[in-house]
């Protein structure tokens, strides 16, 4: 009969040789809000857990001026929305980290698990890539710094090998008359999986004129999508009638969403760039505003 | 298998328990140490009847290992009242009929004081989304939220 172990490792360099020493499944445990539920539901059989919340520094937010931050990769989603500075600076990351579950699961919860456990519909994964965050991720070899979007590659499935594990999560520097925001839309207002989520990053000149875009959709295919002809849309004009309809053209075009219980094809390609027009224009506001 | 030893605090007490590394905290507060005033509904996080407060933060106890209580400090529903004397959420849900069956209202009472600990003056939007967690089949949740807004108006006094 198999066993499960468990150990908390007190460093970064303990996890990885018991990461990359584990002879059977292991699994990195952060808050557990999804790989409790799998062990219990038994769609995972994992031979090892290896808690990473006893190493100093994975829990914690460090600012590094500048609008930069580094996040550790286990601290709950409810203490990133109480850091008030953090906020200020990425209130898209934040606003997509805090939609996440319940208040329970805030509690728990994890910018890395919400990442690795790679489900397409992640709130917090779209706001990451439209931010430019990039991951430090610790393994045998070292350690390596990756963008977010290189760790999802399906729905389940990461890019992260054999021994490694994300340790922190670092936010860029932020220039003048930049800001971000999220949305998602679900069928009620709270507790809900995104039947589309939409995470937009803007940079604008004194006139208002966007020089920078990044437009990300979640839920819409296998991992989050860079829109990259949203972006184009957005870059070197004010979000005016005309700019939102290319916005929303281009976002409806790089869906490639699934049928579900949550929403049609049609549905979420057509909230989606609903969505992409409200998101625009929160990040466009709140860009304006500094 | 080989038990965990795991010491915690847990409603001001300091405890030592042996837990396997499978069991959640909800079950070892319920199967070893007893405290089954945490109840599991769904054990997926979604009901919030397993409620408890550990270091100052609401979660699910479905949801976290037992070996992870290891040096923090949790309170559950047992610990609310205190000497027999009930905490005023418990007596605001006595007066407002705020249950039926009472399988949810340990998680409602434990979230509800994570939520006065650090918001004594909650308005009906902030208590309804903070109570999105925990789900009530038979009471309703109006008697709830005005059972919680009595109770936090008191202990302002």
């Amino acid at each position: 009969m198999p066993t499960l172990s468990y150990v908390a490792p007190a460093t970064v360099k303990d996890a990885v040789a018991a990461l990359s020493g584990a002879s059977g499944v292991a699994k990195v445990l952060s808050g557990g809000t999804d790989l409790l539920v799998q062990l219990r539901t038994g769609r995972i059989k994992p031979d090892l857990i290896i808690d990473t919340k006893k190493i100093p520094g994975l829990i914690g937010i460090k600012d590094e001026g500048g609008g930069a931050f580094t996040i550790g990769a286990a601290t709950p989603c409810a203490e990133l929305g109480e850091h008030v500075a953090l906020g200020k600076a990425w209130p898209g990351v934040i606003e997509a980290a805090n939609l996440i579950g319940s208040t329970q699961i805030q509690g728990r919860a994890s910018l890395a698990g919400n990442l690795c456990n790679a489900s397409p519909a992640a709130d917090s994964v779209p706001a990451m890539i439209a931010a430019g965050v990039t991951c430090v991720i610790a393994g045998p070899a070292g350690e390596r710094t990756v963008p977010v979007e290189a760790i999802c590659t399906g729905p389940g499935k990461t890019s992260l090998a054999k021994g490694e594990l994300l340790v922190a999560f670092k936010l860029p520097k932020r220039g003048p008359k930049s800001s971000d925001a999220y949305l998602r839309f679900i069928p009620r207002t709270e507790m809900d999986i995104a039947v589309v989520g939409c995470g937009i990053d803007v940079t604008l000149d004194a006139k208002g004129i966007c020089t920078a875009a990044k437009v990300v959709l979640g839920a819409v295919a296998p991992t989050a999508v860079i829109v990259a002809d949203a972006a184009k849309a957005l870059i070197g004009n004010k979000l005016d009638d005309a700019t939102l309809a290319k916005l929303d053209a281009a976002a409806r075009a790089a869906c490639k969403p699934i049928d579900d219980k949550r929403g049609t094809i049609e549905y979420r390609t057509k909230v989606a760039g609903v969505l992409a027009r409200r998101t625009a224009a929160i990040a466009f506001e709140r860009a304006g505003g500094r | 298998m080989s038990k965990h030893h795991v010491t915690a605090t847990i409603n001001g007490e300091a405890t030592e328990f042996l837990c396997e590394p499978q069991q959640t905290l909800l079950d070892a507060l319920r199967d070893i140490m007893n405290l089954t005033g945490s109840k599991e509904g769904c054990g997926s996080g979604d009901c919030g009847a397993c409620s408890v407060i550990v270091d100052g933060r609401l979660v699910c106890s479905c949801l976290m290992l037992g070996v992870e209580a290891e040096g923090h400090k949790i309170e559950t529903i047992e610990g609310l009242a205190v000497n027999g004397k009930l905490h005023p959420l418990q007596q605001k849900f006595l007066e407002h009929a705020a249950l039926q069956c009472g399988f949810c209202t340990p998680g409602f009472l434990v979230a509800a004081k994570a939520l006065l600990d650090r918001n004594p003056n909650p308005d009906e939007t902030e208590i309804r989304y903070w109570l999105a967690g925990n789900l009530c089949r038979c009471t309703g949740y109006d008697k709830i939220v005005r059972a919680v807004t009595d109770a936090a108006a008191e202990l302002r006094g």
